[in-house]
């Protein structure tokens, strides 16, 4: 469903990615974990089209989005969390989702789409009001997530979405990730927290410094004991 | 008497408001002052002396040319001047936008000379006194077009989808576009609204003076962008408030006795609120990313 091919991104001469290539295939979880710097968040913007990478190419559903705006990719099905929520704070939880389903072509589309994030967040439903920026840590991200769906994307980029919450909040997240990519969204996921992102990953890649070092099975990297001294803290 | 000063104050206000706008939500989504947009009104202005005499002096239609005609003017000078510009630094556009100043004044020195023109007479002036007071007809005008202009405006940017568009633009550039939401029509959009309400401010103020001329954005320019920094760079309503307080502190600043100090007053404005409160009435603290 994804392919990144040979891709290097850089900011000035600081080189962030050196020519990594991996594949999201359609109905997975893909985890990509690393340390603080390693280029995961370089590696979801560059894909959704914020940033530009030097060399290398981007294929989504077989057609390649390398130079395309961040509003074409959204169009084609393909959206993207950004780290740290990035809600709206001054716009209200109602239309934080209307911005999130700003591709939305009708208004019957726009109220299923709608229905469904309120029946997967509740929470939502009933602050809907309120502005964002008065929402706690765990419910801001719910509305990143809700908001997100709202574009009915066929693919999700999740960027750190257990950054800052409370361990029983991380829990909850990730089972909605489960459940978001069991009703047949694809998800690739950056997370530092190596361990909950590989407990629900179907495969994953490590990113070093700008490289990928290693790669497979999720359950399998979790054996390996590099994976385990470096990203599970043993 | 004070309320006369009062009514002059307002007067002049709303079309100090209404320049300071365009400052603002560009300000609010690119953080680019566009020095250029006081001449956006300038010509306006003149556009609306242009027209006055093929619409038979008709008003409205004269409002609505100047203002569909500068509508041009700023989204041609943001694609061509700004736009090839914005990953660049940001002093290299301020210098631009300077640069597309000079051009406009330059332009309009060459097409119409230097000196200042009256307006067609486009309204009857009909005053109306009361007791002490004094409103003119041109008064009343500039005032409801204003307040409709405005309110119009607050209705864009909160109900409307492109204007919800801009409200999310200017509070995270980046996470907009990943919404899906066009970035460069959002641009677009914010410069043809900034100079249509420009250029109603130039018809307006051309009107009320009975004068245009090339340099007449210079002036109005700078004080509105005054406006725009008392009420809060990037805040909608303090704009509003931002010039019709401009407008007060002016007039009663003339009634006290310093009417040669009357272009001074706004600038001593511009330094006391960026000693006391530099992120103006409305404006939020300024968030640094941790």
């Amino acid at each position: 469903m994804l392919e990144v091919k040979e891709i290097s991104v850089a900011y000035g001469v600081i080189e962030a990615l050196k020519g990594i290539s991996f594949t999201v295939r359609e109905g997975e979880i893909v985890a990509l974990i690393g340390a603080n710097g390693a280029g995961k968040t370089t590696t979801l913007r560059t894909v959704s089209g914020l940033l530009r990478p030097r060399k290398g190419q981007i294929f989504y559903q077989g057609q390649e989005i390398t130079r395309l705006s961040p509003h074409q990719i959204v169009a084609m099905g393909l959206t993207h969390v950004p780290e740290g929520r990035r809600v709206f704070a001054r716009m209200t939880v109602m239309e934080n989702l209307e911005m999130g389903a700003y591709t939305c072509r009708s208004r019957a589309e726009f109220k299923a789409n709608l229905e469904r994030v309120f029946q997967r967040f509740p929470r939502l439903a009933e602050r809907k009001n309120q502005l964002a920026g008065t929402l706690s840590g765990g419910e801001q991200q719910m509305l990143a997530i809700g908001r997100a769906l709202m574009s009915r994307p066929r693919m999700l980029l999740l960027d750190e979405p257990s950054m800052g919450l409370a361990p029983l909040l991380v829990r909850e997240v990730f089972s909605i990730i489960k459940e978001i990519n069991e009703a047949g969204t694809t998800i690739l996921l950056v997370e530092q927290n190596a361990r909950m992102a590989l407990s629900i990953a179907h495969r994953a890649y490590v990113l070093q410094t700008g490289e990928i070092i290693l790669e497979g099975p999720a359950a399998e990297l979790m054996e390996r004991p590099e994976v385990r001294k470096a990203y599970l803290g043993e | 008497m004070l309320i006369q000063q009062f009514i002059n104050g307002l007067t002049l206000g709303a079309t100090y408001a209404l320049i300071a706008l365009g400052y603002t939500m560009v300000y609010g989504i690119i953080q680019l002052i566009n020095f250029a947009h006081g001449d956006i009104y300038m010509i306006g202005a003149f556009i609306g002396v242009a027209v006055a005499g093929l619409v038979s002096n008709n008003f409205f239609l004269t409002l609505g040319a100047a203002m569909i005609g500068c509508v041009a003017l700023g989204v041609t000078i943001e694609r061509v001047a700004y736009r090839p510009l914005r990953r660049s630094s940001r002093l290299n556009l301020l210098i631009t936008t300077i640069g597309v100043s000079i051009f406009l004044e330059t332009f309009m020195v060459l097409l119409k000379g230097p000196q200042a023109t009256g307006f067609p007479p486009i309204l009857k002036t009909t005053t109306w006194r009361l007791g002490g007071l004094e409103l003119s007809s041109i008064q009343l005008i500039i005032l409801l077009v204003s307040l409709v202009l405005m309110a119009g405006l607050q209705l864009i940017v909160k109900y409307t989808k492109i204007g919800k568009a801009m409200r999310a633009a200017s509070e995270d550039y980046d996470t907009a576009s990943l919404m899906g939401i066009n970035i460069n029509r959002v641009i677009s959009f914010t410069f043809a609204i900034g100079s249509a309400l420009a250029a109603a401010g130039g018809v307006l103020v051309g009107i009320y003076f009975n004068s245009v001329s090339p340099y007449m954005g210079v002036m109005a320019g700078l004080k509105a962008f005054v406006a725009a920094v008392l009420g809060g760079i990037g805040n909608i309503p303090g704009a509003m408030i931002g010039g019709l307080l401009l407008g007060l502190f002016e007039v009663f600043g003339v009634a006290a006795g310093f009417s040669t100090y009357k272009d001074a007053i706004a600038f001593a404005l511009l330094i006391v609120i960026l000693l006391v409160r530099p992120t103006g009435l409305l404006g939020r603290p300024i968030q640094r990313k941790v």
